[in-house]
C-alpha cells in the first residue's frame, strides 16, 4: 500500500504527448464498449477520470480547451446533443485546473475524495442539461459518478506507473 | 511534482475562469443550434469519421466472439436448423401462394372500387452493430449508411414487426431510434375492431402505451396492433404490438393501455430497413410540419 500513502515518490520526466492522447482514446474506447442495462449505469466515465488526471497533474499541457474538444467528440460518438459531454467536461477541467495545486498535496485516498465532488459537479452538469432538454431526471445516471470516483486510485496508479516507465526507458 | 512552472515568467493565455466561461458558452449554443435547428448534422458526420474506428474497436471483440460461434458451431445443430427452416418454409410457401392470391383480389377489388393501390416496397438488410450507447436513449447503430442510400424517416423492422425508425445518417452507419423511445409514436390500428390510436413509447420500459383512447374503447387484452398506414410514413398492416393491461380507472377520462412490441426490440440482431415507400399526397399546410421525423405520425 506504499503507493497510497505517496502520491509522488520522485521528480518525474516531462509527458509525452503521445501518452496523453493515447491515454484519453483508451479512454474513450472502454467508454464505448458495448455496455448494457445495469452496466450501463454503472459504467464509470472513462474519459473524465482519465482528462481528470491530466488536468490535475499537467494542467498546462491538457486544460480546458482539450477537453472541450475531447467532450464534442465523445458527443458524436455518444449521438447525445452536440455540446453536452463538452459543457460537463469543460466544468470537469476547470475543476481540475483550478484545484491541480490542492489535489497534489493529498495523497490518493484524501484526492479520492476532492475528485468525487468535481466529478459529481461534472455527472450534475450533464443530467442538468438532459433534464432541461428532455424533461425527465435520470437518476440512475448519476450511479456512474460513485463507480468513476472509486476509478480514481487505480487510474493514477496506472497513469503514473506509465509515465515511469518511460523515465526507465530512457 | 511538476514545480518548474510555478513562476509566471510565460504568458500562459486566458485564466482559467476565462475559458470556463467561453468554452461553457460555445457548448450552450452548440446545444442550443443542434436542439433548435439541426444544422450540425454534416459536422456530426465529419467527426464520426474521427470516432468509428474507436467504436469499431470496441466492438471488435464482441464481432469476433460472435464470429467464433458462428464457425464453431456443431453440424447435427446445423442439421436440425436446416430442417427446421425447411418445415418453415413448406408452410409459409403455402400461405405466400394464397396472400398472392389474395393480394391479386385486393387489387383488383381496389381498382374497382377506384382506391389507392398499395405499394409493394423493398427492403435492405442491415445488422445492428453498436446497441444503447447512453442510459438515456432507446438507440441502435446499424452497419448500413448514407453510402447504401439509406435515408433519415425509413422504417426499421425485423421478421415479428416494427422496431424503430431511422433518424440520422452518417456515412456507413445509422442511427435507430426504437419504438420504445420517450415519446416516439406510430400510428396505429387494433387489428380486430379498425379501431386507430398511436402508439408511444414508455421510455423507461420496453414498452409502449396507448394515450387519449376513451375509457369505453373497443379494446381487449391481446388485440393485435398493426400499423394504419395513416400519415404515409409506416407501411399499413405491420405488427406493431399486442395489448398486454388495459387500466379502466373512471376517474380518468382515458384509458391507460400498455402494450408489448411484437419485434424483438431488444433482441434481434438482423433487421430489415424498408425503401421505396409510396409517397403521400401533399398535406396542406395549415399545422407547422414536425421538426424531427420520430415525432411525426401524431395525428
Amino acid at each position: 500500500m506504499s503507493y497510497l500513502s505517496q502520491a509522488h515518490p520522485e521528480i518525474q520526466r516531462p509527458v509525452s504527448n503521445l501518452l496523453i492522447m493515447a491515454s484519453v482514446f483508451g479512454a474513450l474506447l472502454l467508454n464505448s464498449l458495448p455496455w448494457e442495462g445495469l452496466w450501463l449505469s454503472l459504467r464509470p466515465d472513462f474519459v473524465a477520470v482519465a482528462m481528470l488526471y491530466w488536468c490535475t497533474h499537467k494542467p498546462l499541457r491538457f486544460g480546458i480547451g482539450m477537453a472541450w474538444a475531447v467532450g464534442i467528440l465523445a458527443d458524436v460518438s455518444d449521438a447525445s446533443l452536440f455540446g453536452q459531454h463538452a459543457l460537463s467536461y469543460t466544468v470537469l477541467a476547470f475543476g481540475g485546473v483550478v484545484l491541480s495545486r490542492r489535489i497534489q498535496m493529498f495523497d490518493l485516498r484524501e484526492q479520492t475524495t476532492q475528485v468525487f465532488f468535481i466529478l459529481l459537479l461534472t455527472y450534475a452538469v450533464y443530467a442538468l442539461v438532459h433534464w432541461q432538454v428532455n424533461g425527465q431526471v435520470a437518476w440512475s445516471y448519476l450511479l456512474g459518478c460513485l463507480t468513476s470516483t472509486l476509478l480514481w486510485v487505480p487510474i493514477s496508479v496506472l497513469l503514473q506507473s506509465m509515465r515511469q516507465m518511460r523515465v526507465d526507458r530512457e | 511534482m511538476d514545480s518548474t512552472q510555478t513562476f509566471q515568467v510565460f504568458n500562459r493565455g486566458p485564466s482559467p475562469g476565462a475559458r470556463l466561461v467561453f468554452f461553457a458558452v460555445l457548448s450552450l449554443l452548440l446545444m442550443f443550434v443542434d436542439a433548435r435547428f439541426g444544422y450540425l448534422e454534416s459536422a456530426r458526420s465529419a467527426l464520426s469519421v474521427l470516432v468509428s474506428p474507436i467504436q469499431h474497436l470496441a466492438t471488435l471483440p464482441g464481432t469476433l466472439w460472435h464470429k467464433t460461434g458462428n464457425f464453431l458451431v456443431a453440424q447435427s445443430s446445423l442439421l436440425e436448423t436446416n430442417k427446421a427452416l425447411h418445415r418453415q418454409h413448406e408452410r409459409d410457401s403455402a400461405q405466400l401462394v394464397q396472400s398472392q392470391a389474395l393480394l391479386q383480389e385486393n387489387r383488383q377489388l381496389r381498382n374497382l372500387l377506384a382506391m389507392q393501390q398499395r405499394n409493394q416496397f423493398s427492403v435492405q438488410f442491415a445488422e445492428i452493430v453498436y446497441a444503447e450507447i447512453d442510459v438515456f436513449k432507446r438507440k441502435v447503430l446499424i452497419n448500413k449508411g448514407g453510402s447504401a442510400s439509406i435515408q433519415a424517416g425509413q422504417v426499421v423492422m425485423d421478421d415479428k414487426g416494427i422496431i424503430g425508425q431511422v433518424t440520422r445518417v452518417y456515412p456507413r452507419l445509422s442511427e435507430v431510434t426504437l419504438i420504445t423511445e420517450k415519446n416516439h409514436a406510430v400510428p396505429v390500428q387494433v387489428l380486430r375492431s379498425g379501431l386507430r390510436s398511436i402508439a408511444f413509447g414508455a421510455g423507461n420500459t420496453s414498452q409502449l402505451s396507448l394515450r387519449y383512447m376513451p375509457v369505453s374503447a373497443d379494446i381487449q387484452k391481446g388485440d393485435v396492433l398493426v400499423t394504419s398506414g395513416i400519415d404515409g410514413l409506416y407501411p399499413p398492416g405491420i405488427p406493431v404490438a399486442v395489448v398486454e393491461k388495459i387500466g379502466r380507472d373512471p376517474a380518468y377520462p382515458f384509458a391507460n393501455i400498455i402494450c408489448t412490441p411484437t419485434g424483438g426490440v431488444d433482441k434481434h440482431r438482423h433487421l430489415l430497413v424498408l425503401s421505396a415507400l409510396p409517397a403521400l399526397p401533399e398535406r396542406p399546410q395549415a399545422a407547422p410540419v414536425a421538426d424531427k421525423p420520430g415525432k411525426e405520425g401524431g395525428n
